[in-house]
């Protein structure tokens, strides 16, 4: 088990090959589709509207040799106003891959953490800018919002929806997979050839048999 | 309902129930895969990771899963019931379940973009009523998340890409390539629905509404379960694995029913629920509830 804390350097995360467990601690952001978009349209393409300057320089310092989480958690809020993680796993990845790119590159993120794997665009950034993507167990909400174990903050929860929002949360021990490694390896990639060979296998003993 | 007053609360606990406790089927399965898997590998890690996720979710009574899906509601009822009673207390239930964060605001206006907040809308809950004539009331509900509902699929055989006729081994090999182009996006391992025949529409109903069956149950009809074995020893062969880490365990069953089509038509629809395959009953009789 290899442990990861946040903020990692680029030479902690070269050190990581596919097929690696690892545990997470310390503070990662959560975005899926809104977020993505936003990050991209705003600052990445640019340029930045002068509004979203204050948000701008709390995303910025979170993000660099940080982590990005893709989460729509479902969340309660106490009496006192805190919020909490009831239930956090991992959406599908492949939604941001026309974003996660030049996201990984321009903020300077270290991982990705979600389900499902991603593609070429991001594999290539992954190679180029040092990062990695980690798989969490798809569907494991209850167990993975064990390891939250703090909400520190919240961003864009009006504009996007609560599911949609930045959750900006500290982990404990967070448990995940590395499948898409920064030496461009994606155990994604393989397992889609290994087992494409074997269905072709399978499906001429169908249709001779 | 006049007859049932507390039939509202009770589908909230049905809701309940269905988002935070796993089947025992379900649980036995994934036990069993854990078993299979190689100690210390990745489908062995996740394995592990799925069932305490199982015991937490049990014992916090919080969801399974973030994603608490689509909610399929099939109402088996008397004569004499009201179903339109029964459509308006089990929405209102949904909304209260949403409330208290058993379900996710999951419901999001095709045209506008905006979140309903309540789970509410067109198509949401899915209801579907059915008169019998047993003096009660079966209350089925499935949760069907959107991760592995996207990696469904129907083929209309034959299929040149897949060389698949119109004949079982034609299915075969159409049910094996939905199989392998899921890969682990659908959070598998997988539970597989399949329907043979029908039309586009009635043809993935059916092979969703499989998900109720119980994993170890025996398909009635012969050559039906003789095909689900086939596929399932096939699909383990694929070696995908849970989650799409590699490994023994790619479905955890294969369910497959049949449908009369059109001599001119020849569908095969496959339906794809994740590992956490969260489905409950609830039975009303002598005006008592209880859920399995």
């Amino acid at each position: 088990m290899n442990k990861i804390e946040l903020p990692v350097s680029a030479a902690e995360i070269a050190k990581l090959r596919v097929g690696d467990l690892v545990s997470i601690s310390g503070v990662l952001v959560t975005a899926r589709d809104a977020a993505h978009k936003y990050l991209v349209e705003n600052y990445v393409r640019g340029p930045l509207p002068p509004e979203e300057k204050p948000l701008a320089d709390k995303l910025y310092p979170l993000l660099k040799d940080g982590m990005i989480y893709h989460c729509g958690p479902v969340v309660s809020q106490d009496e006192k106003g805190k919020w909490h993680m009831v239930a956090a796993g991992p959406t599908t990845s492949t939604r941001e891959e026309p974003y996660q790119g030049p996201v990984i590159e321009h903020f300077g993120v270290r991982g990705v953490i979600g389900k499902g794997g991603m593609g070429e665009k991001t594999l290539a950034a992954c190679q180029k800018a040092t990062a990695v993507y980690l798989h969490a167990v798809g569907g494991a909400a209850s167990l993975l919002a064990a390891h939250i174990v703090e909400v520190l903050d919240v961003y864009k929860a009006e504009a996007f929806g609560l599911p949609e929002a930045f959750w900006v949360v500290r982990v404990d021990g967070f448990p995940a997979v590395v499948t898409m490694d920064s030496h461009g390896r994606s155990l994604h990639k393989d397992m889609l050839a290994t087992s494409s060979a074997a269905f072709e296998k399978l499906a001429d003993e169908i249709r001779r048999g | 309902m006049k007859r049932y007053p507390k039939f509202r609360d009770w589908v909230v606990e049905l809701l309940r129930r269905a988002s935070t406790d796993l089947p025992e089927d379900v649980v036995a399965s994934l036990e069993a895969a854990r078993e299979r898997e190689e100690a210390r590998s990745p489908a062995h890690s996740v394995l592990v990771s799925i069932l305490r996720n199982v015991e937490i979710a049990r014992e916090k009574s919080t969801p399974l899963c973030q994603d608490t899906g689509t909610n399929v509601f099939l109402v088996y009822h008397p004569l004499g019931v009201s179903t339109r009673e029964m459509a308006v207390e089990i929405r209102e239930a949904v909304a209260i379940a949403t409330e208290k964060s058993y379900l996710r605001p999951n419901s999001v206006d095709s045209v506008t973009d905006k979140n309903t907040g309540d789970n509410l809308g067109p198509g949401h809950p899915y209801l579907h009523f059915e008169e019998w004539d047993r003096d009660e009331i079966w209350v089925r509900v499935m949760l069907k998340g959107g991760g592995c509902e996207n990696v469904g699929a129907q083929y209309s055989l034959p299929d040149a890409r897949l060389s698949a006729g119109r004949d079982l081994k034609g299915v075969e090999v159409a049910v094996l390539d939905a199989i392998n182009q899921a890969q682990g996006k659908g959070c598998g391992p997988g539970v597989i629905g399949v329907c043979i025949g029908g039309d586009r529409a009635a043809s993935l109903s059916a092979a969703k509404q499989q998900h109720f069956r119980k994993l170890d149950d025996l398909n009635p009809d012969a050559e039906l379960a003789a095909l689900e074995a086939r596929l399932m020893d096939k699909a383990n062969r694929l070696g995908i694995g849970p989650m799409g880490f590699g490994g023994k365990t790619t479905t955890l069953a294969v369910k497959a029913t049949a449908a009369n089509r059109l001599p001119a038509s020849f569908f095969v629809s496959v339906s794809y629920m994740c590992w956490e395959c969260r489905r409950r009953d609830m039975w009303i009789r002598n005006g008592e509830m209880a859920i399995e």
